[in-house]
Order: structure tokens, then C-alpha cells, then sequence
């Protein structure tokens, strides 16, 4: 079973976000890391070739930094990366993103399966898993939260806020994965002495037969016009109490229409 | 976030000890550095979020232990035969990066990987006969069991040498008797043994002999008197033992008889470097803590940072940071070093001391100042610098008091005994 996993290289929630001028992410000033929604789907393809047999791809689309990324997959376990980093690529959106991955997917080889995220925790568009799967002609079980390969098929399940779908396709499939699929691992001192020995690939989107006018901010569908940071929060109203709290309570949150 | 840089290049070729350069040199690399980062995610999501909890309750988290030993955080330090990293060089550091990073999200959860290795690991590996090994490492490097090592008494401490516990061997068995106090992961539900030092005879110049002896949890006579009301440290396992009639058999003595005192002696160094790196852990710690509050916290319609008596107070701190640092990790380069045939024993004792000395009274100090800083709020357990003050106390006087480590120092220097 030879599955690939596609992963993104995002700034860190917990850091400090900023722009380019072009109203682009700043990915290359920022400390990034692997997504963590991308975590669950190493670990999903870690846990299949480990019952079994195979092996694991981690493929990425990024400037040079987001070569952190493979890493952090690769120290997880992951076989093989490949890094598609070209400077035309900057500011690509979900359509061109999922143009580049499909072709480096291609390169690859034939994958059994393609396994995603849920969706970026920048972007978090969700898109790019469908969009994949129709420019590789594969089935896609999108956002399942059990995942179980057997006999040529994939079976997962979607859970929706009232029902949840049982849902199976032939293999080869693209799977995207939610948060609440499995517990991604840490990467062990073993896996992080080992990834340094691990191939990792680079390409342009020439080794991809991608043309440049296809991708990057001038042949985005969409466009980021401008963005304002969210104020800061302010501090809450404080009522003294003075005998009529509790009323002032009730007034405040019937206001708000919470009661 | 502050990191220290230490761009200077390695010396690896083995140099004429008159052709030294003054200055050793040193270099943490990106595979340190790497490896640094996992430690660091596993502390922040596995302990952060539930040590205020553990601290309270004086729980041990026990289920931390396997976790870490999959991360294979007990192993760097033992050959892969027994389950271990098998690194060939640099093994220390990368043990006490370990033990910083846990350090600087609590000391409990430190000290607990570092007794386990330095402590419980150690003596086994170094002294252990190859049943031995066998019987023991791998569990305790995988983190199924933890091991403990008893040489404090209620009445030894420092002088070591004045054990009094005994074991006295007759028919092919060991009989211990005797109390032993403070002793680490000791009476966790996955301790498997503890090492004990105990008198077994005396020598031939009058002075007692004392050797190391394993005894297995559980083995009738053994007890594990209750937890000790530390403190700090709260969600470490402290406990004394208490010995009567406890019989284990022969080949249960751990290396050399009558060298159980030397045998300890040697792995005195190592402790200390790796206490000094949990106090870097501390340090650095209150120095995030700080310089975040100093920022944010206001007083007279300003952040309070805008304060010298403030701000000089978070300077120095980051000197502390920076220097404890620097020496903890050149006395591990050197232990590393000490591995590979390319330094002495003299060296590394006199660089762990120091590092030991300076990195724990500036962990007090910088818990002093966090909690100063922090005002009354420094005093209120919803804060972590409170028990980062808790715990700070103990690395002052854990694996040799700050006193024993001037003593050790004035004697490297070739000052009169």
C-alpha cells in the first residue's frame, strides 16, 4: 500500500500572523511548523503501512521554510518527502494549489491512497482535498473520522451535526481526515536521527510540466483586497453591586437577548 | 523566546592538553536543536496543561513515564542492545536538553526523567553484571518500570561515608537493614527496584566498607514509608525506605563488592550537570514568565516594564539565563567529551560543580524575582511562578548542596584541604 499524504507548512497559531504587501500570508518571516491538521493524516498513513505493508510519501507546496514540515513528517515516520517550491507559486490559491499537488502527485507514482487534513489552520478553505481528487480522477471520503482499508476498498465515517454517513470507495481514493481520527505521536529520538537519513525531493514547476501562468496571485481566482486586524478585546462593563446586582445581571443578559 | 547561539565551531580532533585553547568550545547543532523542539511540544502538551492540577493533588503522573520512554527520552544514554539510542557521542547533552525542556514546564516531571536515568538507569548500566542489564534496562528505558537509588539517610547525607544501613551476607543471601530518606521514584506503581548503598563489612584500613545492592519492589521487608510533604516538587515521588530483615540473593549486588561508595562517587558529576540543567529549565522559565508580564501587566496607566526597577530586574535575569546555560551545557560537552577519551575526569568535575552552583542559586533568584515582579499575584498558586518558587528551593541542595559544590571547586583549584 503506497499512500501519500499531502501536508502544509503554516504559521503558528500561537505566534504572531502577518501580511506581505501583496495581502499574501507571510509565510517566510514566521515561525511555521506542520499544520496540525495535517498531523492526523501522517498518522493515519503511518498506522495503515504500519499494519501492513508500504509506504508513506509526504508531499508539500512551499517556500524553502515549509521543508520543516517534511521534516517534522518525516521524524513522525514518514518514508519519503517531496518538496514542489517554486517562487512562482507565491500566492496561489486553492485552484492552483490543488493543480501543483496533483501533478507532483503524478511524479510520484501511482498512490493506493491520498490522504489530507481536514484543511488548512491558515487558509482553512477545506477545498483543496476535493479539488485534488477531481484533477486525479480519484473517489474522494471526505472529512472522516474513522478511516479502515481492506480488500481494495477505503471505508470511513463522516459525522455531520445529525447524522453520520458510512461511507466506502475503491481504492485508489483520496481521504481527508479530521482532528478526531486518531491521536497523532510525537516523533520519537529514534525518528528524529532517522529522518535525517530520509530522501527528500525538490521541484520546480518545470520538473512538473506546470506552467507559470497557471498558479501564483495573478491567476488566483480570488484575491485578498485588503485586511484589518480584529480589535482588541475591550474590558467587560463592571457593575457594582449596590443592593440591585442581581437585576442589573438579568437586565445585562436579557439585552443581549441571552434570556 | 531566548535561545542561545553557540556558534563556535567544535574542536573534534583530539588536541595535546598544552595545545588546548583557553577558551573549550563547544556548539549545540540543529539535530540538538530538533530534538529540542519535540521535547518542548511534549511538555507544553502533555504536562502545561495539567501540572497546576498534579501540583495540588501531589499526583505523580505515572502514565507520563511509558510516553516518554516511547519518545525514547530514557534511552539516550544506553546502548541499543538494550533498547536504548546506541548514540555514539553526545549522548549526555542530548539527555540533559531533555531535562531542561521538561524543566522549564515543571521540575517535577524533570527530576523524574533525570533520576530515572542518572539514578535509577545509570548504576546499572555502568556497573551491572549482563544478567543484569538484561533483567532490568530494557523495561526501564521504555519506560514500563523506573528504578530508584538509595544513599541518603536520615543520618548521612553529605558524608555519605556514614551509612549506616548494612546487609550482611550468609548462605548465598544479602540481609539489609536499615532506613534510607528522600529517595526518588521509589514508590511509584512502576518501580521495579531500588538500588541501596549499605555497609557490608569493614576494611582493612578500619573504614567501613560499602557496596550496592538491588532491591526489587515488593520484596518482603522492603518498605516504602508514605509520601514526604515537600515543598515543592509535588508531583515527583519522594519517599524513605525503611529495611528489616530484608533478604535478597547473592548476585543482587550491584558491581564491586566494597565499591559501592566509588561507584557512587562517579556518578556524582553526571547528576550534577543534569540538575544544573534543570534549573536552566527553571530560569529560563521565569524569564519567559516575566518578560511576558512586564508587557501586558499595567500599573499607573503603563505596563509595568517601563519600570527600570522592573526592567533591570528582567535584564539580569537574562544574563542568569544566558550564563547558566553556557556553563551547563559546556560541562555536558565535556562529560561528552570525557566519553570519547578527550577529557579528564578532574575536568568535568570541577565544570559540573560550577555549572551546579551557578545555574540552581540562579534559578532561586529567578524565581525571587518572577514572583516579585508578579507582585501579589506571585503569591497566588493560579500562577505558575509560585510553584516555580516552591520549587526552586531543592536544587540548592539536591545532588550535593551549593556549599559541597564550593567545596569541590576550591579543591579543583588546589586550595588547602
Amino acid at each position: 500500500m503506497n499512500i501519500v499524504v499531502c501536508v502544509k507548512y503554516v504559521p503558528d497559531a500561537q505566534g504572531d500572523r502577518t501580511f506581505n504587501e501583496d495581502n499574501t500570508t507571510d509565510r517566510a518571516n514566521v515561525d511555521g511548523l506542520l499544520s496540525e491538521l495535517d498531523e492526523y493524516a501522517v498518522e493515519a498513513a503511518l498506522k495503515i503501512v504500519e499494519a501492513g505493508e508500504g509506504e508513506v510519501t509526504v508531499v508539500t507546496v512551499g517556500p524553502e521554510q515549509a521543508a520543516d514540515a517534511l521534516k517534522k513528517a518525516l521524524q513522525m515516520g514518514a518514508d519519503k518527502a517531496v518538496h514542489v517550491s517554486d517562487e512562482a507559486i507565491h500566492g496561489s490559491d486553492a485552484v492552483a494549489t490543488s493543480l501543483v499537488l496533483a501533478e507532483a502527485v503524478k511524479k510520484i507514482g501511482s498512490p493506493d491512497l491520498v490522504l489530507t487534513g481536514l484543511s488548512s489552520t491558515d487558509g482553512t478553505m477545506s477545498v483543496v482535498p476535493a479539488m485534488l481528487a477531481e484533477r486525479l480522477g480519484l473517489p474522494q471520503v471526505t472529512q472522516v473520522s474513522t478511516l479502515e482499508v481492506a480488500d481494495g476498498t477505503v471505508k470511513g465515517r463522516r459525522d455531520g451535526d445529525a447524522v453520520s454517513e458510512s461511507l466506502e470507495a475503491s481504492l485508489p481514493a483520496l481521504v481527508s481526515v479530521t482532528d478526531q481520527i486518531n491521536e497523532p505521536r510525537y516523533p520519537s529520538f529514534k525518528g528524529i536521527m532517522a529522518a535525517k537519513k530520509k530522501p527528500v525531493e525538490t521541484w520546480s514547476l518545470a520538473d512538473l510540466g506546470v506552467d507559470a501562468g497557471q498558479v501564483g496571485l495573478d491567476a488566483a481566482w480570488t484575491k485578498v483586497e485588503s485586511f484589518a486586524q480584529r480589535p482588541p478585546r475591550e474590558q467587560g462593563e463592571i457593575v457594582t453591586d449596590e443592593g440591585d446586582g442581581g437585576t442589573k445581571l438579568a437586565e445585562f443578559l436579557a439585552a443581549q437577548k441571552f434570556v | 523566546m531566548l535561545y542561545v547561539d553557540v556558534n563556535v565551531k567544535c574542536v573534534t580532533t583530539v588536541t595535546p592538553a598544552q595545545k588546548r585553547p583557553i577558551l573549550p568550545m563547544f556548539e549545540l547543532t540543529k539535530d540538538h536543536e530538533d530534538f529540542r523542539h519535540v521535547v518542548r511540544d511534549f511538555a507544553e502538551r502533555e504536562v502545561a496543561p495539567h501540572i497546576a492540577q498534579w501540583d495540588r493533588d501531589h499526583h505523580f503522573p505515572s502514565h507520563l513515564v511509558p510516553q516518554m520512554g516511547e519518545l525514547g527520552f530514557f534511552g539516550l544514554v544506553v546502548p541499543e542492545e538494550y533498547g536504548g539510542a546506541g548514540l555514539d557521542e553526545g549522548a549526555f547533552t542530548y539527555l540533559c536538553l531533555a531535562i531542561e525542556e521538561l524543566g522549564r514546564v515543571d521540575q517535577s516531571v524533570g527530576i523524574t526523567l533525570s533520576a530515572g536515568v542518572g539514578l535509577g538507569i545509570n548504576p546499572i548500566l555502568t556497573y551491572g553484571t549482563e544478567e543484569q542489564k538484561q533483567r532490568f534496562l530494557p523495561d526501564l528505558v521504555s519506560g514500563k518500570t523506573l528504578a530508584g537509588f538509595g544513599l541518603t539517610e536520615p543520618d548521612a547525607g553529605s558524608d555519605a561515608g556514614a551509612t549506616r544501613t548494612k546487609a550482611t551476607l550468609a548462605d548465598g543471601q544479602w540481609t539489609v537493614n536499615g532506613a534510607k530518606a528522600f529517595i526518588t521514584n521509589s514508590g511509584t506503581d512502576r518501580t521495579s527496584v531500588v538500588t541501596v548503598t549499605a555497609k557490608t563489612g569493614e576494611r582493612a584500613d578500619g573504614k567501613p566498607e560499602i557496596s550496592a545492592i538491588m532491591v526489587p519492589s515488593g520484596t518482603d521487608g522492603f518498605t516504602v514509608e508514605p509520601a514526604y510533604h515537600k515543598l515543592g516538587w509535588h508531583a515527583s515521588d519522594t519517599h524513605g525506605l525503611t529495611f528489616s530483615g530484608c533478604v535478597v540473593p547473592q548476585e543482587n549486588l550491584l558491581g564491586e563488592r566494597g565499591a559501592g561508595f566509588k561507584q557512587f562517587l562517579k556518578t556524582l558529576d553526571d547528576g550534577r550537570i543534569a540538575i544544573s540543567a534543570l534549573a536552566v529549565g527553571l530560569a529560563q522559565a521565569c524569564l519567559e514568565q516575566v518578560t511576558e508580564y512586564s508587557k501586558t501587566r499595567t500599573a499607573f496607566g503603563k505596563p509595568i516594564g517601563i519600570n527600570q526597577g522592573v526592567s533591570f530586574q528582567v535584564s539580569d535575569l537574562a544574563v542568569m539565563v544566558e550564563a547558566a546555560r553556557l556553563l551547563t551545557y559546556k560541562a555536558a560537552w565535556l562529560k561528552d567529551e570525557l566519553e570519547s577519551g578527550r577529557r579528564s575526569v578532574a575536568e568535568v568535575k570541577q565544570a559540573a560543580a560550577i555549572a551546579k552552583l551557578y545555574s540552581t542559586e540562579a534559578a532561586v533568584t529567578g524565581t525571587r524575582i518572577a514572583t516579585q515582579i508578579f507582585g501579589g499575584n506571585g503569591f497566588m498558586e493560579e500562577y505558575p511562578v509560585a510553584r516555580f518558587y516552591r520549587d526552586a528551593k531543592i536544587l540548592e541542595i539536591g545532588e550535593g548542596t551549593s556549599e559541597v559544590q564550593r567545596m569541590v571547586i576550591a579543591r579543583g583549584l588546589g586550595l588547602p584541604q
